[in-house]
């Protein structure tokens, strides 16, 4: 057993590869074990695993419904029986709504990390790869998207789109795009000139095929990065769009709408707000401490 | 301000046409991303559910009212010209009357703006006072305790919703300790006591001379000034950090050392002054974005401000409070960013 363990280890850390899967694989493997020696990223991934499992097991692990009222036994607080982290003003469960809201949460930070950095990503190799006048349109419409405000910006694009979780979905991606195609047009822009690439070329690949199959698996690291360190932006611009009601609709649990909830009763209950508040602290501190690790890890010529 | 200018350029001499060549192409790209921005707002506003004309005539008008003021808003026009009508009016400084009270959008929000200014300044000085000291002693005492605190300081301040802590903020020092003022600009008996100059009411009171006022403003705004200034602090101290680390491992910082001048000399007469240019685009940009995190803020705290103003715009539907609330934002937004990249051309000479 010791003996398989220690090959497989040797051979996980060769500096010698005897083909291109052992090579990809040794490399994952060995900036898994540089990750793994950073504490804080390795606890700021624990707590995401951990989110997954309560979002996944949300119907097991809630003592109650998240939506079952009880208006006889409203603002309980802390600690109250069979109520941990006390009741809303309606009377939910406030562990239960906080644990099926990790669900949307979740569902939200999901569709916008690959809404985005896709968007970004197909505009900036297009803009990269074409140059020329095709390059100069796309980005002058990356800056201009890149000047605005862009809380403010998703606010009206919520407003004319009307409120809810998919709108909110909609009008982050289209504020979070531009720095995806910043950096996927600068990645390319350095890959265009490479001698592999004119190799691929000289055997009769077309373009599509070289941005496909060649550029964007090159960008994908620095990519991961930014979103990884964008999650929490969009975790706080979610819960801001539903604390200001134009997100996840009530009774949703939508942490950020359980704050605005909350609000009203911070004087006198405030374990109200206080929970919800909590737990987006807890995941996006999360996400920036995997995404400092990551960075470190894949990008190490930022390092500072 | 022109006579300098020019002043300037003739002694750069050569220099002159492209330094020119750099305003017209900066000014050229302002006017370019505006129109981006003012033909979003137009497409968002066009796009909307609600019916403009019905808003406008009620439910119960008949056909000729509601043809007519169809014709009268140039909704019959194509969407280009519309575009053109739409410009020609924001150029002019009319964004439409707000259909909630009915008076014109650029009125309120120049009443509006003055609280968000005030707000989002007085956040920022906060963020520039503390976040730069502390990135620079970070940068020097790299690995020490400070430099660990500095660090658990800008990772909160990016993890932490900005309106949670507004909340909490207001529970622990409003509720529980009574330290500071509730929401809202000023208490209830000091509303409309001094006369309005510029709208920031912390210098009308002292214009006025009426302490009183002054005192009572302070005490309502150090709280959601202190919280925007945490956000500006935590942005301010990272990167003066990492902007200080750069030029410390730099060869110059050695030969000063060697000569055997002082640490003091070292960090603030070499290092520091070389930072001072990209510190100050840094520092402009935070103020963009304090500009815009006001939004929330200002929710939590009832501030008066153009976040405050657009919000309520946005739940009544009132879209041209709304849009022209975002053009104007946009606009600061737009021109600081500007301003910064311009600071960074024109005065580092590394960047030209």
């Amino acid at each position: 057993m010791t003996a398989t363990t220690n090959n497989m280890r040797d051979w996980l850390l060769s500096d010698t590869p005897t083909s291109r899967r052992h090579a990809r694989v040794a490399s994952t493997y060995q900036a898994w074990l540089a990750f793994r020696s950073n504490t804080l990223a390795m606890f700021g991934l624990s707590i995401l695993i951990f989110l997954l499992l309560v979002a996944a097991a949300a119907p097991l692990l809630a003592p109650h419904s998240p939506f079952t009222q009880d208006l006889a036994n409203r603002l309980a607080p802390l600690g109250t029986d069979g109520h941990v982290l006390g009741t809303d003003s309606l009377g939910r469960d406030i562990l239960s709504r906080l644990i099926f809201g990790s669900r949307i949460t979740l569902y939200i930070v999901t569709l916008v990390a690959l809404i985005a950095p896709l968007a970004g990503l197909l505009m900036g190799t297009v803009a990269g790869y074409a140059g020329g006048w095709i390059d100069l349109v796309l980005m002058r419409i990356t800056d201009i998207f890149l000047a605005f405000p862009r809380l403010v910006l998703a606010l009206a694009f919520v407003a004319a789109l009307g409120a809810g979780i998919e709108n909110a979905v909609l009008a982050i991606s289209l504020t979070a795009w531009p720095p995806y195609a910043r950096i996927a047009r600068a990645e390319t822009l350095t890959i265009r000139n490479t001698d592999f690439i004119s190799a691929v070329r000289l055997q009769g690949a077309g373009p599509l095929r070289i941005i496909t199959r060649h550029i964007w698996p090159l960008c994908i690291s620095s990519l991961i990065v930014r979103v990884t360190l964008d999650m929490a932006g969009i975790i706080l611009a979610a819960a801001g769009l539903g604390f200001l009601g134009l997100g996840a609709q009530p009774p949703s649990p939508e942490w950020g709408a359980m704050i605005s909830e909350g609000r009203r009763f911070i004087l006198d209950h405030w374990w109200v707000a206080t929970m919800p508040g909590l737990a987006i602290f807890t995941v996006s501190l999360a996400f920036n401490l995997l995404g400092d690790g990551l960075r470190d890890v894949l990008d190490p010529k930022d390092e500072k | 301000m022109s006579a300098s200018d020019t002043q300037g350029g003739s002694r750069r001499g050569p220099a002159f046409p492209k330094w020119l060549r750099q305003v017209l192409l900066t000014l050229g790209s302002i006017a370019i991303t505006m129109l981006g921005l003012l033909f979003v707002t137009f497409i968002i506003g066009r796009v909307m559910p609600l019916d403009p004309v019905l808003a406008i005539v009620g439910e119960r008008a008949s056909k000729e009212t509601y043809e007519a003021v169809y014709q009268q808003l140039g909704l019959d026009k194509p969407l280009i010209v519309q575009f053109g009508y739409y410009l020609w009016d924001v150029l002019h400084g009319n964004f439409g009357e707000s259909l909630l009270n009915a008076r014109p959008v650029a009125e309120d929000i120049r009443r509006v703006f003055p609280a968000t200014l005030e707000l989002a300044t007085l956040g920022t000085l906060i963020g520039i006072v503390l976040g730069v000291p502390l990135g620079v002693v970070a940068a020097v005492r790299r690995g020490s305790w400070i430099d660990q605190i500095a660090r658990v300081v800008a990772l909160v301040g990016y993890s932490m919703p900005i309106f949670w802590l507004g909340l909490v903020g207001l529970l622990i020092f409003y509720g529980i300790l009574g330290w500071v003022g509730g929401p809202g600009r000023v208490g209830i008996f000091y509303v409309d006591v001094v006369p309005r100059v510029t709208g920031m009411i912390l210098i009308d009171s002292a214009l006025d001379g009426n302490w009183a006022v002054f005192k009572d403003a302070l005490s309502h705004i150090v709280l959601p000034a202190s919280l925007l200034g945490y956000y500006s602090l935590a942005y301010i101290s990272r990167m003066t950090r990492s902007f200080m680390l750069e030029q410390l491992s730099a060869e110059y910082i050695t030969t000063a050392r060697v000569k055997g001048m002082s640490e003091r000399a070292v960090i603030w007469n070499h290092a520091f002054r070389n930072i001072a240019v990209q510190l100050i685009t840094v520092i402009a940009l935070s103020y963009a974005n304090l500009l815009e995190g006001s939004v929330l803020t200002e929710i939590i705290f009832s501030w008066p401000g153009i976040g405050s103003y657009i919000t309520t715009a946005l739940l009544s539907a009132d879209m041209n409070a709304v849009l022209g609330g975002t053009v104007v934002v946009g606009l600061v937004f737009v021109l600081l960013n500007v301003f910064s990249d311009l600071l960074y051309r024109f005065f580092d000479p590394r960047a030209q």
